[in-house]
């Protein structure tokens, strides 16, 4: 079993979640070890953006329970702006402020939120764009920076707030292709630095060489679960297989 | 005399814009007041409810709704009538000046709002859900995020519209006020001559012209860096 022996960051149990008719996930667990990267794939429609954002409550599960970081995210009580502190997520289509520059979009939430005083943001957000190996690009505004450069001020925007987990919703999918390798670089030396992430992505490649546990999914459920060698070399479902000669034929 | 000098003799005559130009000169003074208190309260009530709005109260939705409808579809002439002839007859007596300013700070209300909250609904949702992940709240998102973007693509229209409501200022002279139109319509009363009329125009243009000129810069000054 992964994760075994250390405590779970993330524990989703039984989660489903209805848009109206449509019963987008039907009862799915997820629990996601310290310093784990685990890879959710599956085609369009299978739920995996809903489980995502279902883990920071950007979307409250129909039913079920979420725990992140010992705190119950359900619960009415829990204080969901402290909690989304420590889950910093990334998503497709960057989000960054467009009103604001890259040292403005990683400063905001920490001064704002963590109350820190402008000087003491604003170190902390450049050593957030040092990480991104953007330093050097703090007073520039979004659309003064390519797709891949506006993802890692996205990437050093969540982990400025030193987050447990790190969260990425297809975070290359909208990447031209020859940008898309200084990303996967960024969640690559986050990971190396211990970093725990839950990544839904098509990057093959980079589940393969950087994930502990790929998760496929499909209508809504967990089909099949393991160890990137396995799961690519000897799928046990048919859907799964299918789903594997389909994006490798790309 | 000919065509021509009879048109000047209308329209340019100096005599008469010369002693009636004190006046104007009043008149213009006043409009600019109006015009000012008719900007600053419309705009402020317009984007209060556009602000109210964005918590998404279902019923107070639906009040705030029907407000806006109701003073788009009313001309403003006709809510400056009512206030000024039929209030009085509640015990509620306003001067010319405070009906014109508060029918036309309505209008200016309902459809700012309209323009603020297309404004803010024109964000798009990513950037809800980007600050919301890092904590910010409601409040937050909206002062810090969200508004900040909608107060910019609201600037063209809102400049138009805020142009369009403020030239109505002339239909206070209707009630009395002796705004630019009223001080020119007591002139042509009084000389028989249509001159003080251009000068009303005039007026009109020195006020307002560098009023469009300045929504230009605004538009510019505020678009986005690349």
């Amino acid at each position: 079993m992964p994760g075994t022996g250390r405590a779970p960051i993330v524990e989703a149990r039984a989660v489903h979640k209805h848009f109206g008719h449509l019963h987008v996930l039907k009862g799915v667990d997820l629990v996601v070890a310290e310093k784990e990267l685990v890879f959710l794939i599956g085609p369009s429609g299978s739920g995996k953006s809903t489980l995502l954002r279902c883990l920071n409550r950007l979307e409250d599960p129909s039913s079920g329970s979420v725990t992140v970081d010992g705190i119950d995210m359900l619960d009415t009580r829990t204080d969901i702006n402290k909690a989304r502190q420590r889950i910093g997520m990334v998503f497709q289509s960057f989000n960054l402020y467009p009103h604001m520059t890259a040292l403005g979009n990683v400063a905001l939430a920490l001064r704002k939120v963590q109350g820190l005083g402008r000087a003491e943001a604003e170190a902390k957000a450049s050593a957030a764009l040092d990480r991104v190996h953007l330093g050097d690009r703090a007073d520039h505004y979004p659309l003064q920076l390519s797709g891949g450069q506006q993802q890692r001020v996205a990437i050093a925007r969540a982990i400025a707030l030193e987050p447990r987990v790190m969260l990425f919703d297809e975070p290359t999918s909208a990447l031209d292709p020859e940008l898309v390798g200084g990303v996967l670089a960024v969640m690559r030396e986050l990971r190396e630095d211990g970093m725990t992430m839950v990544v839904v992505s098509h990057e093959m490649g980079f589940a393969k060489a950087a994930a502990d546990r790929v998760v496929f999914m499909a209508d809504g459920l967990i089909v099949e679960e393991g160890n990137p060698g396995d799961f690519f070399d000897a799928p046990k479902h048919e859907r799964t297989r299918n789903f594997i000669r389909q994006i490798e034929r790309h | 005399m000919t065509g021509w000098e009879r048109f000047t003799d209308s329209f340019f005559n100096a005599r008469v814009m010369a002693q009636y130009l004190p006046k104007i000169i009043e008149g213009f003074g006043l409009t600019v007041v109006l015009a000012l208190c008719i900007i600053a309260a419309g705009l402020a009530a317009g984007l209060a409810l556009a602000l109210l709005r964005a918590f998404g109260i279902r019923p107070l939705n639906w009040l705030i709704i029907f407000v806006v409808d109701l003073f788009r579809a009313l001309p403003p002439l006709v809510i400056i009538v009512l206030l000024f002839f039929g209030l009085p007859n509640a015990g509620v007596e306003l001067s010319g000046f405070v009906a014109s300013w508060l029918a036309l700070t309505l209008v200016l209300m309902a459809f700012s709002e309209e323009i603020f909250w297309a404004g803010i609904t024109s964000v798009a949702k990513g950037q809800w859900e980007a600050a919301r992940s890092t904590g910010l709240g409601f409040l937050q998102t909206l002062g810090y995020v969200v508004l900040p973007q909608a107060l910019r693509i609201t600037i063209p229209p809102l400049t138009n519209r805020t142009i369009a409501i403020t030239k109505g200022t002339a239909l206070a002279s209707v009630v009395a006020v002796p705004d630019i139109l009223g001080a020119a319509n007591a002139g042509v009363s009084f000389s028989f001559n249509p001159s003080p009329l251009t000068l009303g125009a005039i007026a009109y243009l020195v006020l307002f012209f560098p009023v469009v000129v300045l929504g230009r810069w605004i538009e510019s000054r505020f678009a986005w860096k690349r």
